[in-house]
């Protein structure tokens, strides 16, 4: 069953006469229980759409979809106070910074205690035990003396896990991580993922994980959409998006990583910038910087084609024959 | 022959007041290291937060004077140097700083930035240092227009550009780079890898290469340098290092860094570094390490040479030792 | 390697910003402001008058009618057409020794504050910049001052030194320094450890060209704000000591004092003591709006 749908979403900043483009005609689909990467440099859009869906962008941002549903409701015929009841709940977000996105004035206990009355409700007794618990679930240990804790007595690691809790306090169907390990420690960011994994799994939960890390995302996602200056240009299924990428932006990025140049003095590195938000050409997007463009990409803009789990952006997506086998340099 | 760099029982602790009434706390940021780098080659230090990488940084460019031990720069030890030869041998150590946002002084133009070691360490005139400075932005990458710009106008990769040249204004001869890919896009890091080993290869640099991230590790580094707290935990050769990690922490990065077609680690290392502040008995790593028997937690394990490795653990030689090894089962 | 292009990728949540000169990007923030642009406004309409007293104004200040002592102002009854503002007690026309009193205050104004401004980020850079005991000396001090009361500091000083315009200008100027210290002080702590200022010490850069070279154009921001309004405190501060007797001696334009010399005529003769009160009120509201103004646009920029 279909947790979220959308369609065609375009959020656009400035005036309108010279709108500052972020994300442009984006589909995306989750089913619960399913993981699904959302990859991308800066400039991609990545963070900016998962805030669209959250409904947290700013008021001078332009948030239009043909369709917005989540657990077949429409998310844009929602009141504000409606809205407010689903995030949180139902929907939650979990933060690249850790300590940027607990509030440090109030110790963690209270910020637990604080989401959940306003999602539960009850006694402060019954509260504090589901916060222990929650704590416990993320596994931190020694949870009595933490709930006292301030966020700054924290490590990066800590504050991530009451993140998580947080996030899943109000027994979210649906999580957006954006960034959660970034910056954090490697070793640590191997326990975090285990930890979102396995709560994902328990919990049945729909995640949607946005990063630049592939690796990353290929060792948790289902299915990986890939973006590129606000557009998307490939989604498809792990391992098959990683092993056989058809659009030319993923295979360059795969390509530019260190550990398929092993051996090579120079990295396979792909020339050139993301254009600019507000000058974005009409041409395929990708086309400036393309080792395989030809006349028609700089003249028209691809759609998106192939079915639902498999669709790709190109005039000319990537054969076998073109590939070059990851590892060996071009 | 000596070594251009010499790195000799290097300690740093920082003294902590709490007030009148508590006792003081010694923060020991750096202990005991030890290393040799030939000119010409690149030496990796890879750590995690707390692991005193900075601290070396900071060491090896002299803004700070070590408790103990000493760097010695091309046979000269700079502890007890005076400020004359100080302020001679400075150009010869520059570095290049993790976050691009905040390397460059965002009130001058990028001119003013690139002259500024040259009026500092040279003779030149206003017109010899501008041409200097407008070739060595072209070496990078950008073009003489930009120069008249200020940082903010630039993307990260570019700034990142810009503070290599900048580094590279006083023609040094060893290059500490500080995690200088890492607030980078997955291409714009393959341009600057290229970029710096290429540089490299041009001026016959020697750089300390400091980074978390150990498949960018594997491809730029010759040495490899694994510190945790503060102390070296293993040295040695870059294949042989990846090929064979001897030290626990060693073996715990490898699994715990994700790598594309890989699963997660199923055990990722458990716990997190303890706090430098507390007083260290014993092994460091002894509170995490699956492997730690009573003798880790009471005698501190010195560096010593296992066939082509230095490595400080005192069962080195008992652990088993394949790169993609997990931790056993708790 | 190819040429980048110019301009940085897409913007998170704040597109206004594209890249333009510092200067553009200013002004663009500061004139939608519109306070702050009537603050300017006015405040160059007064420098003007300032600058150019002697042409502007109709009569000498100094020179006294006595055939038209205390005339009302021109659109009252009975009043002289040679006068548009009026008269004084003495018969000095009321328009040429405002104008001829805004080159006065704004003079005094200017003065204080350079000296002020001066003084305390130099005093502040050190004090930032070194540490040490020079720096808790330094900030003891400034502490005392900014903990005794603006005016009464400032009589005290005038007491000291005797009363005259010069004097009155150093009084203001040790009434201020504190804050411009303090400030800046601030600002060196937080800049000192950044980054890029670790790079100017790694290329050699020693402690002056540090302080001068590379933290100070940092400060500027809020200094250039706290400047402008204290521009205003100095106006007010100068009037009152005018208006005590202890400032610029008569028979000189100055508006405190000449609110002051009128306050006796307050029912009869309004004009004369109200209209200096006014050009104060105006002047002091015309820079606050435009450091308000200024607040807004360098400020978030700058912290980027």
């Amino acid at each position: 069953m279909s947790l979220l749908e959308v369609r065609n979403l375009t959020v656009q900043f400035g005036p309108r006469e010279r709108p500052v483009i972020a994300v442009e005609g984006l589909d995306l689909e989750l089913d619960a229980g399913e993981v699904l990467g959302l990859v991308g440099e800066s400039g991609s859009g990545k963070s900016v759409a998962s805030l669209a869906l959250m409904g947290l962008l700013a008021p001078q941002a332009r948030v239009s979809a043909d369709v917005m549903r989540y657990d077949g409701r429409d998310l844009q015929a929602l009141s504000a106070r409606e809205r407010r009841a689903l995030l949180g709940r139902e929907i939650a977000m979990v933060f690249q910074d850790p300590h940027a996105s607990l509030d440090p004035c109030f110790s963690v206990g209270d910020q637990l205690m604080e989401t959940l009355a306003a999602h539960h409700g009850g006694p402060r007794a019954k509260l504090r035990e589901q916060a222990l618990d929650l704590l416990r679930q993320v596994e931190i240990p020694d949870p009595e003396a933490r709930l006292k804790a301030y966020p700054h007595q924290l490590s990066g690691g800590m504050s991530q896990r009451v993140g998580i809790a947080l996030a899943i306090a109000g027994n979210a169907r649906l999580l957006i991580a954006d960034e959660p390990t970034t910056a954090l420690d490697v070793t640590v960011q191997a326990q975090i993922v285990a930890l979102l994994l396995r709560l994902q799994r328990e919990r049945g939960m729909g995640l949607i994980l946005i990063s630049h890390d592939l690796a990353l995302v290929s060792q948790l996602a289902h299915r990986v959409l890939v973006l590129y200056a606000g557009q998307e240009m490939e989604q498809g299924p792990v391992p098959a998006l990683f092993e056989a990428p058809r659009h030319p932006y993923t295979e360059a990025l795969l390509r530019a990583l260190p550990e398929h140049n092993r051996g090579a003095a120079r990295l396979q590195a792909l020339p050139g910038n993301v254009p600019a938000a507000d000058a974005r050409p009409a041409a395929c997007l990708f086309s400036p910087r393309c080792p395989h463009a030809q006349a028609r990409c700089h003249a028209e803009r691809p759609a998106l084609e192939g079915p639902g789990d498999a669709r790709v952006r190109c005039f000319f997506p990537l054969a076998d024959a073109q590939r070059h086998p990851l590892g060996a340099p071009a | 022959m000596s070594a251009l760099l010499e790195v000799d029982a290097l300690s740093k602790h920082y003294p902590l007041r709490r007030g009148v009434l508590a006792p003081a706390l010694t923060l020991r940021a750096l202990d005991q290291v030890s290393f040799r780098l030939e000119a010409g080659r690149t030496l990796a230090v890879v750590g995690e937060s707390g692991s005193g990488k900075s601290t070396l940084a900071r060491q090896l460019c002299f803004l700070e004077t070590p408790t103990e031990g000493d760097v010695r720069l091309d046979g000269t030890p700079l502890a007890s140097a005076d400020r004359a030869t100080l302020k001679r041998l400075r150009p010869q150590v520059q570095m290049v700083f993790q976050n691009p946002y905040a390397s460059l002084n965002p009130r001058k133009r990028i001119s003013a930035l690139l002259e500024e070691p040259l009026a500092i360490n040279t003779t030149l005139g206003a017109s010899g240092r501008r041409s200097r400075a407008l070739a060595m932005l072209e070496r990078v990458g950008l073009s003489a227009e930009q120069a008249q710009r200020y940082p903010h106008m630039f993307s990260g990769g570019q700034r990142q550009r810009i503070a290599i040249a900048r580094a590279l204004m006083s023609s040094p001869r060893v290059v500490i780079a500080d995690e200088p890919v890492s607030a980078l896009d997955v291409s714009v890091q393959a341009q600057v890898l290229n970029l710096l080993m290429d540089l490299q290869a041009e001026r016959e640099l020697t750089y300390v290469f400091i980074s978390h991230n150990l498949a960018v590790v594997e491809h730029i580094a010759d040495e490899v340098l694994v510190m945790y707290l503060g102390h070296v935990v293993e040295q040695a050769e870059r294949a042989t290092l990846f090929a064979r990690p001897r030290h626990p922490y060693t073996q715990a990065l490898l699994a715990a860094t994700p790598r594309l077609g890989q699963p997660a680690p199923a055990n990722p290392a458990r716990g997190e570094a303890p706090s430098l502040l507390a007083a260290q008995q014993g092994c460091a790593y002894a509170g995490r390490c699956p492997h730690a028997e009573a003798r880790c937690r009471e005698e501190v394990p010195r560096l010593r040479e296992l066939e082509g490795t230095r490595v400080a653990c005192h069962f080195a030689e008992r652990i088993s030792a394949t790169a993609s090894s997990g931790t056993p089962a708790r | 390697m190819p040429a980048d292009n110019l301009a940085s990728s897409a913007p998170k949540l704040a597109p206004d910003l594209a890249p333009v000169s510092p200067g553009t990007a200013f002004w663009r923030v500061f004139s939608a402001n519109r306070g702050a642009v009537a603050g300017l406004v006015i405040a160059v309409l007064l420098i003007a008058c300032a600058l150019f007293a002697p042409s502007l104004a109709p009569h000498s200040p100094l020179e006294q009618y006595r055939d038209a002592v205390l005339k009302p102002p021109a659109w009252m009854q009975g009043s002289d057409p040679r006068f548009l503002l009026g008269t004084d007690p003495v018969g000095r026309d009321l328009l040429s020794r405002l104008i001829f009193g805004a080159r006065l205050s704004l003079g005094l104004g200017l003065v204080s504050v350079t000296l002020s401004l001066a003084f305390g980020v130099l005093l502040g850079l050190l004090a930032g910049y070194a540490r040490g005991w020079g720096d808790a000396l330094v900030m003891r001090i400034a502490d005392v001052l900014i903990a005794l009361p603006a005016l009464l500091l400032a009589i005290a000083v005038v007491a000291v030194i005797g009363p005259s315009l010069v004097n009155t200008m150093i009084a203001v100027a040790i009434v201020m320094l504190p804050h411009y210290v303090r400030l800046t002080r601030a600002t060196v702590l937080q800049e000192r450890e950044r980054e890029y200022v670790l790079a100017s010490r790694i290329a050699g850069a020693g402690p002056l060209r540090l302080m001068f070279s590379v933290i100070l154009p940092n400060c500027a921001a809020p200094l250039i704000v706290q400047a402008t309004l204290g521009f205003s405190t100095a106006i007010l501060d100068a009037a009152a000591l005018g208006f005590l007797g202890l400032g610029a001696q008569p028979p000189a334009a100055e508006w405190g004092a000449m609110l002051a010399g009128a306050l006796e005529f307050i029912e009869t003769a309004w004009w004369v003591s109200s209209l200096p009160g006014l050009a104060i009120f105006l002047t002091v509201l015309a820079f606050n709006l435009l450091g308000d103004g200024l607040r807004d646009a360098l400020d978030p920029r700058l912290r980027q």
